[in-house]
């Protein structure tokens, strides 16, 4: 090893030095700054709301998972921006995680723990039952046991994805619309028994047949990539779909499905098909960050308003444990502009979704799923 | 090939010698390989422990030694990877970014606050995992310590199991998947059955044993009976069971009723292991059983008939059977014994702190432990030394996280750097001109020679 660490040829040597003098030049230029006065005197903007601290904990998937933990995330970092409160995060990497980390919130004197994903749920009880003086607040999970200091955030995911499903199938040009999750959790399926049901409605109003591959409602069965990382897999998935005749599809399965997206531009490219892709969680023609032309829509779980509107009532001093659940009605669920894809809508169905919108809140459409939070 | 007998070398001065033992290994790598025609050992000989050469130990001085051993490279290692880390910790800090704009104007900025933002990471990592100087009482100081040893406790199983199974010469890359089934199988003997305390407890460790025992003894009778490769066994072998727990959690037998999620129902509190120091620490008496455990591992290997089997098998598998050794009974045996300790650290998981099962209940902890099991040189203790430093290196990260905003990516890059320096001897040796082992000390030759490299990658 060491032999052959002087053994450098004296060329390469030199194509070393003339890079290391490269570097040394981009710092000199990098560094040429001019310092900030000393002793700048921190600027105390909301200083009433400075002292409160708000944390939050992840799941496995860390605040970059393009779901639901990055949502929420974002969400107190604009409370921190807005109201001026002071945060602290931790990622888990694995489940073991979960209790060292809540403890570790605890420790540090935070006045509202967020929480998110199910798997947090019993941790995340223990914690609130041990510390009663503390609040906590959960996204994506209730609980019956959960003490009265600790608030659910939860949606009904399945009315937008009602509206999704409707649009899929008065869209589709083949008769044919697919959906695949990825694991088979009710945050999950709940998005595909809604938009089952919406493409079921548009058949029951038009008489027509859509056919929807990949969820079957009745028997709560279908397809699944079996974790929110395969990227391949989701591809795989809606290579057969797109082969079976399909030409809207939504994967419910975080990054997964970006995968979809890779698969309906080798479709698409060359005008040889005209595959349309639903998106989930967040607007993907912002979030998704390639082929946007081809996202029709997005179901949307609006995560981000509900942490900041959360962390705004506790910091008013008017916390409560009732469970907040997004809906179409206060906004928590929407179905977001179709953008690129404004042009293949009709106005027929455009009205059609104002006003099965209008429907659902009104209750006059129920939409039923066993995912629904109760 | 020419060859130099050994003991002419010894008696002909220290090059001569140096020669013949670089003639040794050589002859030694031939005889293992048959000359090529055989895949070597999955693991060297001579990276399963330092005392492969032990003759030698006497003729040299007391520091020359400790510099040349294993452990100091082993030590330099995490050392090392603790200054990249840190080094890491102050580039992507902001106030560190923020100072460097300024470099030249007043450089005393940027090095401030990298040293600021380096030494308060690891003063939090610390803090959370030795010793919280900021704690209010008694209990909340030494909470840190309690913490790491919990960690620890699945992390000296698991080790213990792949650290076994090197010695026999077997890669053992499924410590996840016996970890899984050991944990499953305790768990679920935890939230079906209701029995006394005491006895529910035992039920339940013995279910972990088995779970692992069998996941480990399907590896080792595939490779016994039909030279299936262990790595390529245990690899396939992890997936079944992740994706089997993962199915079973959506079955009656397994769910928590009322739920939809995958997630089982808690144990109960008669299968729990009990709390070390009452209900204050999550310590649990599972760390005790590891403690045991390392202690049945270092008799086994070093005290019987079957670990002297082991070792002579991992050594090499040819000469053993010549010596009347069976060589299948011995794969299958370690691979046994490997599980049922993977399955341990499943029992510590379930029944200890997280007491539900879910997909995700063997953490990382299966592939942890090949590293521990690397770092702690495949020797029972030192393996039990490394899950306690990995340990630390969890609990405290917790901390460092929420005190500091460091990301807990750090602790990983610390953990996999170290990872890294342990398979490359040689790069150690080099940065801190440490001598190899067995090479003469340059106090007696009155100069240094760099002698051919051993095969001591792992």
């Amino acid at each position: 090893m060491k032999n052959s660490l002087r053994n450098l040829n004296p060329l390469r040597r030199g194509a070393g030095i003339s890079t290391a003098v490269l570097g040394a030049s981009a710092l000199v230029l990098a560094g040429c700054g001019a310092p900030p006065a000393e002793n700048t005197p921190s600027g105390s903007a909301a200083a009433g709301a400075s002292d409160y601290l708000g944390c939050i904990v992840s799941d496995q998937g860390g605040f970059d998972d393009r779901s639901f933990n990055q949502s929420s995330h974002e969400g107190l970092m604009k409370a921190k921006q807005d109201l001026g409160i002071k945060t602290k995060e931790a990622e888990s990497k694995a489940e073991t995680d979960f209790v060292p980390n809540l403890d570790s919130m605890i420790q540090a004197g935070c006045d509202l723990t967020l929480t998110v994903g199910f798997l947090l749920g019993d941790a995340t009880k223990d914690a609130a039952k041990k510390n009663p003086d503390s609040h906590f607040a959960i996204v994506d999970y209730s609980d019956p046991e959960f003490t009265d200091n600790v608030k659910p955030i939860v949606y009904d995911t399945a009315q937008a994805a009602f509206l999704a499903g409707y649009l899929a199938a008065g869209t589709s040009k083949t008769g044919k619309v697919a959906t695949y999750g990825g694991a088979e959790i009710p945050t999950v399926t709940i998005f595909m028994d809604g938009f089952a049901d919406g493409v079921k409605y548009y058949n029951e109003k038009h008489n027509k047949k859509v056919e929807l591959l990949g969820w079957d409602k009745d028997a709560q069965n279908g397809t699944f990539v079996g974790n929110f990382e395969d990227q391949g897999k989701g591809k795989t998935n809606t290579q057969n779909f797109i082969n079976e005749g399909a030409d809207v599809i939504m994967p419910v399965a975080g990054p997964v499905g970006l995968g979809t997206l890779d698969a309906v531009t080798e479709a698409n490219t060359g005008g040889k098909k005209d595959v349309k892709v639903v998106w989930v969680d967040s607007d993907g023609f912002e979030t998704a960050g390639k082929a946007e032309e081809y996202i029709l829509t997005s179901v949307m779980k609006l995560m981000g308003q509900a942490v900041e509107d959360v962390v705004k009532t506790d910091l008013a001093g008017k916390f409560d444990s009732t469970p907040y659940v997004g809906t179409l009605e206060n906004g928590g669920v929407a179905l977001a502009p179709f953008h690129d894809q404004a042009k293949n809508v009709p106005a027929e169905l455009k009205s059609d979704l104002d006003t099965i919108k209008a429907d659902i809140i009104s209750g006059k459409i129920k939409v039923e799923s066993a995912a629904s939070p109760k | 090939m020419s060859i130099h007998r050994p003991d002419d070398g010894r008696s002909a001065g220290s090059e001569a010698r140096i020669e013949a033992k670089a003639e040794e290994q050589r002859l030694e790598a031939a005889v293992e390989t048959d000359d090529g025609r055989m895949a070597p050992p999955a693991v060297p000989p001579s990276a399963q422990s330092g005392q492969l050469y032990p003759e030698e130990a006497g003729t040299q001085p007391l520091l020359h030694r400790i510099m040349a051993s294993e452990t100091m490279v082993a030590v330099l290692a995490v050392l090392l990877s603790l200054i990249v880390g840190g080094l890491l910790v102050a580039l992507t800090n902001e106030q560190v970014a923020a100072a460097s704009s300024y470099f030249f104007a007043r450089p005393g900025d940027l090095l401030g606050a990298a040293w600021t933002a380096a030494s308060e990471a690891y003063a939090a990592l610390f803090q959370g995992a030795v010793f919280n100087f900021e704690g209010q009482t008694f209990a909340r100081m030494i909470y840190p310590l309690t913490q790491t040893l919990t960690v620890a406790t699945p992390l000296i199983c698991a080790g213990l199991g792949v650290t076994l199974a090197f010695r026999a010469g077997l890669f053992n890359i499924g410590a996840q998947g016996q970890i899984i089934i050991g944990a499953m199988l305790a768990a679920w003997v935890g939230f079906t059955w209701q029995l006394p305390v005491g006895l529910h407890l035992l039920l339940v460790i013995l279910a972990g044993l088995a779970g692992g025992a069998l996941w480990g003894s399907l590896v080792g009778l595939l490779k016994a009976r039909t030279g299936a490769h262990e790595v390529i066994v245990t690899i396939m072998l992890n997936y079944i069971a992740i994706y089997l727990v993962g199915f079973l959690l959506t079955t009656p037998g397994f769910q928590r009723p009322g739920s939809s999620n995958p997630i089982s129902p808690q144990l109960g509190g008669t299968a729990l292991y009990p709390p070390l120091f009452g209900d204050t620490f999550r310590l649990h008496w599972g760390f005790v059983v590891a403690v045991l455990a390392t202690v049945f591992a270092w008799w086994l290997l070093n005290r019987s008939t079957i670990g002297f089997e082991l070792r002579a098998v991992g050594a090499n598998p040819m000469a053993a059977r010549t010596a009347g050794i069976g060589v299948t009974k011995s794969y299958v045996v370690v691979m046994v014994i490997a599980g049922a300790l993977a399955g341990l650290a499943g029992v510590a998981q379930v029944a200890g702190t997280e007491r539900v099962l879910t997909a995700g209940v063997a953490a990382s902890f299966g592939f942890d432990a090949i590293t521990v099991a690397l770092l702690g040189r495949s020797t029972p203790w030192g393996t039990f030394i490394a899950a306690l430093l990995f340990g630390a290196f969890r609990a405290g990260g917790v901390t460092m996280q929420t005190n500091t905003g460091t990301s807990i990516d750090i602790v990983l890059v610390v953990q996999s750097l170290i990872v890294l320096f342990i398979a490359a001897p040689p790069l150690v040796r080099a940065l801190f001109h440490l001598p190899e082992p067995g090479a003469v000390s340059p106090a007696k030759t009155g100069k240094s020679k760099s002698p051919a490299a051993t095969g001591g990658a792992a």
